[in-house]
């Protein structure tokens, strides 16, 4: 059996974990994934935190992805850092920047494994500034510019490709080398706000394959997330596994310890379960239903008869979940415009699913609590047949070289044999 | 300090001398052999039979890698490609010419 096969049955131990510590945000992005904004009262607790990393440890998960909202908004961001590290459990954090002053960055460049990831979605205040807030470019190269002075290695700018910056990714370039950083360059999903936003930024079909002409020209030290592997129809495979890790390899725990199959899928239809429940976030991993179902072989859906289904495997499960299309057919920004039709299709009858789990500062508060009406989900057929986002068994075999929030990260894989 | 490997020149692999597993890697088990996370390099890779886990774990214990390859029960025919990975495991630094 290939490697891609046995990911497709799941691990004893996530590959990928990402890790949201806190749903409080200084920033309020019109994309955000998690609609963070607002500290949630169920947080986990310092203590809490800690359990998960002793979890984390003995499963052998060896480093987290950890994000939020803005995790170093938490007064116990950097305890939690340290007793991560400490513990072998490596950390990749995301931010913003915002609490990256030159006494901090003085103090990640002493500090052993752990890697930064600055966000930044246009390589111009004016366009990124649009999506992530007044002042947040600023402060953005602020920390850039700490870091680059306190002689930390190698951070990441981590954008998420939209319609108003495909055009600066030669700038974004420009950027990280100025700096001294590796640009990572991941894809829009429409989840949490940004279902609201999709729509307009979203790159268009021309735009895609600009991005995948300058991937396959340029992108030769530029990380991905392995989030544009729906791109692959276009031809040659992009680096990765190319394959949807959801519940198989990958998954998400909340700031309350939900845990759900990947970051995109903040939703109850993917909540496999709580790490506060008996047994932890171990007996989540091993023993939900959801997983197991995950976990199950695929069959392709309307997409099996597509001469590029290996390359893409039928795209984003979180892509078409929150467009409201069916989860075993294209992914909506498939290449070869065969989600067009479903799309164009969608009326106003059409319920789109979308999270209860809303932080935004805009929403009234408790609003997950205040939203337990029944969530309709007419169109959709029962997502958790994942049919279509299946890590084929013919998939490429090139190794991934990045996960950091998606599917599979650095998986320099073949080494053994053949 | 960071990054305390970022490069350093490898030895020759040499099936003739003695080998152990890098103290700076940990092996996770899983059903088709290992995953291999490298805190150095903070590389993954894959250990993809059961055996060649078993030959990785067994270096310490054996005065050579052929050594340890025969007592993993590796047939004739594949010793080759299991010399092959092991090469690729030693530029990797998954496992380290011992003393």
């Amino acid at each position: 059996m290939k490697l891609t096969e046995h990911f497709q049955y799941g691990l004893n131990s996530p590959i990928c974990l990402t890790w949201e510590l806190t749903y409080a945000c200084n920033l309020a992005c019109v994309h955000c994934l998690s609609s963070s904004g607002r500290r949630d009262p169920r947080e986990l607790s310092t203590d809490e935190c800690k359990s998960v990393v002793d979890e984390l440890q003995k499963m052998q998960v060896f480093y987290v992805n950890i994000g939020g909202g803005e995790p170093t908004v938490r007064p116990d961001f950097w305890e939690l850092l340290d007793y991560s590290i400490d513990h072998n459990v490596g950390v990749k954090f995301s931010t913003n920047g915002i609490k990256l002053d030159p006494r901090r960055a003085a103090q990640l460049a002493r500090t052993d494994y752990v890697d930064v990831q600055i966000s930044l979605d246009g390589a111009t205040a004016a366009v990124n500034d649009v999506v992530r807030g007044p002042g947040s470019y600023d402060t953005a190269i602020r920390a850039l510019e700490n870091l680059a002075s306190a002689g930390f290695g190698q951070p990441k700018i981590s954008v998420v490709m939209t319609r108003q910056n495909v055009d600066q990714l030669d700038e974004f370039k420009a950027i990280a080398d100025k700096f001294g950083a590796q640009l990572r360059i991941t894809r829009l999903r429409p989840s949490g706000r940004g279902a609201d936003v999709w729509d307009s930024l979203h790159p268009t079909a021309g735009q895609q394959r600009q991005l995948y002409d300058w991937l396959v020209a340029r992108g030769a030290d530029v990380l991905t997330g392995d989030s544009f592997f729906h791109l692959s129809a276009y031809g040659e495979a992009l680096p990765g596994l190319n394959l949807c890790g959801a519940g198989r390899v990958v998954c998400l725990i909340d700031p309350v310890g939900d845990v759900y199959a990947c970051p995109f899928a903040i939703h109850d239809e993917f909540l496999a379960g709580n790490v506060r429940s008996p047994g932890g976030f171990e007996e989540v991993w091993r023993s939900s239903e959801l997983f197991a179902e995950l976990r199950q072989p695929q069959t392709g859906g309307a997409c099996r008869s597509c001469g590029h289904y290996d390359a893409c495997q039928g795209g984003c499960m979180a892509a078409k979940f929150f467009t409201g299309l069916p989860l075993d057919g294209p992914d909506p920004e498939c290449v070869l415009g065969n989600a067009d039709a479903a799309l164009a299709a969608r009326g106003d009858s059409t319920v789109i699913p979308k999270s209860e789990v809303d932080h935004s500062r805009s929403a009234p508060r408790n609003s997950r609590v205040n939203a337990r009406q029944p969530v309709a989900l007419s169109l959709t057929p029962p997502p958790r047949r994942m049919d279509g986002v299946s890590p084929g068994p013919r998939g490429s075999t090139r190794p991934a070289r990045d996960c950091d929030t998606s599917p599979l990260a650095e998986l320099v894989a073949s080494d053994g044999l053949g | 300090m960071r990054r305390l490997l970022v490069r350093r020149v490898l030895p020759d692999f040499d099936p003739g001398r003695p080998y152990r597993r890098s103290a700076s890697v940990a092996l996770r088990p899983e059903s088709f052999g290992a995953l291999v996370y490298h805190f150095g390099t903070r590389k993954l890779s894959f250990l993809k039979t059961p055996e060649l886990v078993e030959v990785v774990t067994g270096l310490e214990g054996q005065p050579d890698v052929h050594a340890a390859i025969a007592a993993a029960g590796v047939s004739q025919e594949l010793r080759p490609s299991y010399l092959r990975a092991l090469a690729g495991l030693a530029a990797n630094g998954t496992i380290e010419e011992r003393a």
